[in-house]
């Protein structure tokens, strides 16, 4: 596949892991924000490619892993009111709410169905004018226009069975969040690409010359992860703070501005609740008042969420990368993808999983050795 | 057929022409009759009595062990690019003979029909097991038909049972795996989980991807007469490759290492993959399987199954270890090493 | 998060810009994708697709000229350890050479 398979070329990956080595001449703590680029480093062994002292950060970039429970446990709730078609990404089917998630509720007999596409619940709604169809719309910057537009294309159409569970969320509160705690290790950043194809870069260059951080726009294949690194650690080496674009091909300065614009027409920006987190001020979206009809939230009122059984899971130390995964001491024991206690066991993009799937040998203290050593 | 009874002693619907199934046809009377009287005959053998028996004998004078087995057919969508329930059905226990050695002989099929179901289906499902019994050479000789419920039964269940003859001396199970054993397989993965979801999420293919199901027995046979010591056969059906391989290594309680370049991905395969964020190596097949010989044998188990259209890209893709066992470690493309664990569940379609 | 897969576009359809729809290759997977957000695309185009919606079109300059630093790394590699290591890739708002 054309503008896949030259990002994932073995001879260019090694030309910019020993090119790394080379720069590289102090230790570093370096935070890839998007559970995407997690993904892909843990999968491909990225950082096993990298000189010891570079210490990659896993980030909260992961809408599925920091989606607050309380979301969760209202989508429970709505797919289990009568005449309710609950439609969702098959990402979050698996997360536990405070006590159960989707797909046990799916198996009970509630009507929950997988989406491609924010369009085809609007379909399905059309397609089912007797029924209640509820959008659980999930997702960073990226998945906002497409949400956006399904509200759009219900309100056009004069849809009144249609609504949403809006849970979305943005990203440089988080990472300023991040940057503000106190015992914040991270030094550079790779921003989310296809979070800023939407929104630009300026709201990084902002936070890069205000907090005096080199912060990388850098896609998701293996080279484009590692030339993000090299750019970032070449900064770092030199202690400049600057916005570079290393996803020029997908991402240009001024962002997708009917995307922008269309999300501005629907949502209105709100605090909002990040797993792990807390709240964080001005990082979620809301339904603007004019499309305040299609909240389901506000459709289907329900009580109060049920308060989260304590649990051993640190997952919001993992998602600001204050440990690393195999340091949590429930996990891969009370904490497995079958049994997750927190969002990170359980969705792909998650760190806890990436670690748990593709890293288990790491855990009996068997650290594998690359073919080519780079320090 | 008997002519119908006069009008006023009968419901007035003719139900015998009826184009659906109803509950009645499960009923074990007349109607059931008539409908096996319609669909037997698209069965081969089907002018054996035991059809309609209860059960059917087969001599085993010569036959010194047997393997048997049994499985259920829930697809969704029943019918599906390259076969449908009734190819699967056929295909897939005969492979479960298959991987333990045996020949296979004789199948049974149990069919569960959701009430509503199109008749003219039903008659299309078995011709097709008519054509998937008559490649892979065995007989059909025993069944059972239950009418559910409309909204019980997703249309369509099918269980087959199945025996075979086991040669003497065979003796194929993980068991027998030893450390530094090849692992091989016999072609490229997905291409039935990939059929069956693009039926479903409406996705088109160009060039068009077809299930890959085939029955695998003579595959079988050409390596165990050929004297070569085959250790072990696991057909990679649910689950896909890795789970087949973690559940061997587990059983044999050793570690197995895979090459990522030797294993085989179809282009269709792989950019289904690409779009819904799925893994290749948790994909069901159903004419894949993993044999496993000792590894002076492997240029030759390989060459053989080359012979054969359903082995033609047969090639090793892997080694038994001492190493991490129970494990399964996948050499990747930069050097680099992952873990290949047993999945939880089923594998979703993800966004993120 | 946020996975999304370049493909190329073969048809364009629709004159509302919002309601712009057309078919896709993913390799060989052929889809259904919204086009409201890349208003200038055309046939031939390549797009990054991201829940059925094309948020990108692919910039080709930009991909060759990113890979052409790379080109320069191999380069450098085989010829020997080099101090000077080619500069990066431009920031926002500085032009693209």
């Amino acid at each position: 596949m054309k503008y896949v398979e030259e990002y994932r070329d073995g001879a260019r990956v090694k030309a910019l892991a020993q090119a790394i080595g080379r720069v590289v001449t102090r230790p570093w703590c370096i935070m890839e924000v998007c559970g995407g680029q997690t993904h892909s480093i843990v999968k491909y062994g990225l950082d096993q490619l990298l000189p010891g002292g570079l210490d990659l950060i896993h980030g909260p970039g992961c809408p599925v892993c920091v989606t607050p429970t309380e979301k969760i446990d209202t989508a429970v709730w709505v797919s289990q009111q009568p005449n309710v078609i609950l439609c969702s990404f098959g990402d979050m089917l698996r997360v536990p709410g405070s006590s159960e998630d989707l797909l046990t509720i799916k198996a009970r007999g509630a009507d929950i169905r997988i989406v491609h596409s924010p369009l085809d619940a609007v379909a399905i709604a059309r397609q089912n004018p007797e029924r209640e169809v509820v959008f659980f719309a999930v997702g960073f910057e990226t998945t906002a226009p497409a949400n956006a537009m399904a509200v759009y294309a219900a309100r056009r159409q004069a849809l009144t069975n249609f609504s949403m569970i809006v849970a979305q969320v943005l990203v440089p509160p988080a990472i300023l969040a991040i940057l503000q705690a106190e015992d914040n290790r991270v030094q550079g950043f790779l921003a989310a690409g296809h979070v800023c194809s939407i929104m630009g870069t300026n709201e990084y260059e902002l936070i890069a010359a205000t907090h005096r951080v080199p912060i990388v726009v850098t896609g998701f294949e293996p080279v484009d992860i590692l030339q993000g690194i090299l750019m970032c650690v070449r900064q770092l080496e030199v202690g400049t703070s600057a916005l570079e674009n290393q996803y020029a091909r997908v991402v240009r300065p001024e962002g997708n501005s009917p995307a922008k614009a269309l999300v501005a027409e629907v949502f209105e920006i709100v605090g909002s609740g990040w797993r792990g987190l807390g709240e964080l001020a001005g990082s979620g979206l809301a339904l603007r008042e004019v499309y305040q009809s299609y909240d389901a939230e506000l459709r289907f009122p329900g009580p109060c969420s049920v308060t989260a059984r304590p649990s051993t899971c640190q997952a919001g130390a993992v998602l600001t990368g204050q440990i690393k995964p195999p340091h949590c001491p429930a996990f891969a024991k009370a904490c497995t993808p079958e049994h997750p206690l927190g969002a990170p066991m359980v969705s792909t993009e998650g760190a806890c999983a990436a670690y748990y799937h593709y890293r288990r040998r790491s855990i009996d203290g068997v650290v594998p050795v690359p073919e080519f050593t780079v320090s | 057929m008997e002519s119908s009874p006069s009008p006023s002693l009968q419901c007035p619907r003719p139900l015998h022409s009826s184009p659906v199934i109803q509950m009645a046809h499960g009923g074990g009377g007349r109607l059931m009759s008539e409908l096996l009287g319609r669909l037997l005959p698209l069965l081969p053998g089907s002018e054996k009595p035991s059809l309609r028996h209860d059960g059917a004998v087969v001599s085993v004078a010569d036959w010194e062990r047997l393997a048997f087995t049994t499985d259920s057919y829930v697809v969704n969508p029943l019918f599906f690019p390259g076969g449908d329930i009734g190819k699967l059905a056929v295909n897939g226990t005969v492979n479960d003979l298959a991987m333990c050695g045996a020949v296979p002989k004789v199948l049974s099929c149990a069919l569960i029909i959701e009430e509503g179901f199109p008749v003219a289906s039903l008659e299309r499902v078995l011709r097709s097991m008519a054509a998937a019994a008559e490649l892979a050479g065995i007989e059909i000789i025993t069944g059972d038909t239950k009418v559910v419920d409309r909204g019980k039964g997703d249309g369509l269940y099918i269980n087959t049972a199945g025996i075979g003859v086991l040669p003497s001396g065979i003796l194929i199970g993980p068991q027998n795996i030893q450390a530094g054993d090849a692992i091989i397989i016999n072609g490229d993965l997905g291409r039935h989980a990939v059929a069956v979801m693009g039926a479903r999420a409406d996705m088109v293919f160009d060039p068009p991807i077809e299930s890959d199901s085939i029955p695998l027995h003579r595959l079988v046979r050409s390596l165990l007469e050929s004297g070569i010591p085959v250790h072990c056969l696991r057909d990679a059906t649910r689950g896909g490759l890795a789970s087949t391989l973690v559940e061997l290594a587990e059983s044999a309680e050793l570690g197995m290492r895979l090459f990522d370049d030797k294993i085989a991905v179809g282009e269709s395969v792989r950019s289904a993959c690409e779009i819904l964020g799925l893994d290749p190596l948790y994909l069901a097949n159903e004419g894949r399987c993993v044999v496993i010989v000792p590894a002076q044998h492997a240029e030759g188990a390989v060459a053989l199954m080359r012979e054969l259209p359903e082995g033609r890209e047969a090639v090793v893709i892997g080694r038994t270890t001492k190493e991490h066992k129970g494990m399964l470690v996948l050499e990747g493309p930069y050097g680099t090493e992952r873990c290949v664990p047993m999945l939880s569940g089923e594998q979703l379609p993800r966004i993120c | 998060m946020c996975l999304a897969v370049p493909g190329r576009v073969i048809n364009v359809v629709g004159d509302e810009p919002l309601d712009r729809i057309g078919q896709v290759a993913f390799g060989s997977v052929v889809r259904r994708v919204n086009f409201a957000y890349v208003p200038d695309v055309a046939p031939g185009d390549y797009v990054i697709v991201h829940v059925g919606f094309a948020i990108s079109r692919l910039d080709q300059e930009a991909a060759d000229y990113a890979l052409g630093l790379i080109s320069e790394l191999e380069q450098a590699n085989s010829e020997s350890f080099s101090a000077d290591c080619p500069a990066g890739l431009p920031s926002a708002g500085e032009g693209r050479p």
